[in-house]
């Protein structure tokens, strides 16, 4: 019996430590995986396609979005995406690059704002203006430090709110965001889940979206991120630049505060 | 038309590295839509490199090749400032043609 017990602890001795490493080893192929296909990352056709729509004619006013103001000023990009969210004294609310980018295309190009938001995420062989957009100032932003504004009260109220929905359970599984981004060392299946309450996962999930994603070979914006994370906890549709859609980005954003943005990236 | 491709050309020791990345779909045929219908098999076939009026890389697809596909060669001869030409032909018959420069070291 207690010879019995020995050999099982012994088994046990060898067996762990192999599972760990099979673990680590997994993560590291993985790692290597997102290395290789980052040097042919397909965004770039995105981001090429994306310069292009900001400086085409569009809409009953025949303009470009070349006037439009992301926070830094009129028509300036660079670096426009690591300050956003951030709040716009013109429309009185915090906006994302999506819901500033509806804003401009409404009131520069004259589209309704069903007509701007009609096509938010690409598709097979849909492509989507706004996806396209979304990759080219996304990339005019890389290599540069997230640091949004939380200088008005309404930045503040955007965070504080974004913070309530990301603890905040509900749905037919009881969920919240923090169910599989509250904790350290959490996967579903392969996937690591960042803990987004700590600020260096939070930092290298928001720093890589959008990404291609190249099981659906489109490319993907934080706001569909958003969407399909509701998706999965079997929450209501996020709606496409909702006030809730933005309060969580200025969370997450604020959680990424002081990473160094490194999108478009390319994830599985 | 499709867009262009992206293609980068650069010296690395005593070759010239390609890496072109072409925008398709590269429909396999075997995909339903959401009707239900088959939507047309619609991908590359053939791949056609040229330098200095020689093909140097020559190849032919089939629909197990990704979306947007990514190639990345080596070839031997090329001097920077010398053109690049690559072209694709898909079994629709769409094609596209772009030529980059090669670039130093």
């Amino acid at each position: 019996m207690a010879k019995a017990i020995w050999i099982g602890f012994v088994a046990l001795a060898i067996a762990l430590p192999c599972f760990a490493r099979a673990q680590q080893d997994t993560q590291k192929e993985i790692e290597r995986y997102r290395e290789l296909l980052q040097d042919g990352n397909p965004s770039e056709l995105f981001e090429a396609r994306g310069a292009e729509h900001w400086k085409t004619k569009r809409g009953p006013k025949n303009a470009s979005l070349e006037r439009c103001d992301l926070g830094r000023g009129a028509g300036v990009v660079k670096g426009a995406y690591v300050q956003l969210p951030r709040y716009f004294a013109d429309t009185d609310k915090v906006q994302d690059l999506e819901s500033r980018l509806v804003s401009c295309m409404v009131a520069l190009q004259g589209l309704s704002s069903e007509e701007a938001k009609r096509r938010p995420y690409s598709g097979p062989g849909q492509p989507s203006v706004m996806a396209d957009l979304v990759a080219w100032i996304a990339s005019e932003s890389r290599g540069m430090r997230i640091a949004p504004p939380q200088s008005h009260p309404k930045e503040r109220l955007a965070y504080q709110v974004g913070e309530k929905i990301f603890y905040y359970r509900a749905g037919p599984h009881d969920f919240a965001c923090a169910t599989c981004h509250g904790e350290d060392n959490k996967r579903i299946r392969l996937q690591d889940l960042p803990n987004l309450t700590n600020a260096g996962d939070a930092q290298r999930a928001f720093g890589t979206w959008p990404a291609y994603r190249v099981s659906q070979g489109e490319v993907r914006s934080m706001q569909w991120r958003l969407y399909d994370c509701f998706r999965q906890q079997r929450f209501p549709e996020l709606e496409f630049t909702s006030d809730a859609a933005i309060a969580l980005i200025s969370f997450l954003a604020k959680q990424a505060e002081g990473g160094t943005f490194e999108a478009p990236a390319i994830k599985r | 038309m499709a867009d262009a491709m992206r293609i980068r050309a650069n010296i690395v020791g005593d070759k010239v590295e390609v890496r072109v990345l072409m925008s398709h779909e590269m429909e396999t045929g075997q995909r339903k839509d959401a009707r239900g219908d088959i939507v047309p098999a619609h991908f590359i076939q053939n791949v056609t490199v040229t330098h200095a009026g020689k093909t140097v890389l020559s190849a032919q697809w089939g629909p197990a090749i990704s979306k947007n596909p990514f190639v990345h060669f080596r070839f031997k001869g090329g001097k920077p400032g010398e053109k690049v030409t690559i072209s694709w032909v898909d079994n629709q018959g769409d094609k596209r043609t772009d030529e980059a420069t090669i670039s130093g070291g």
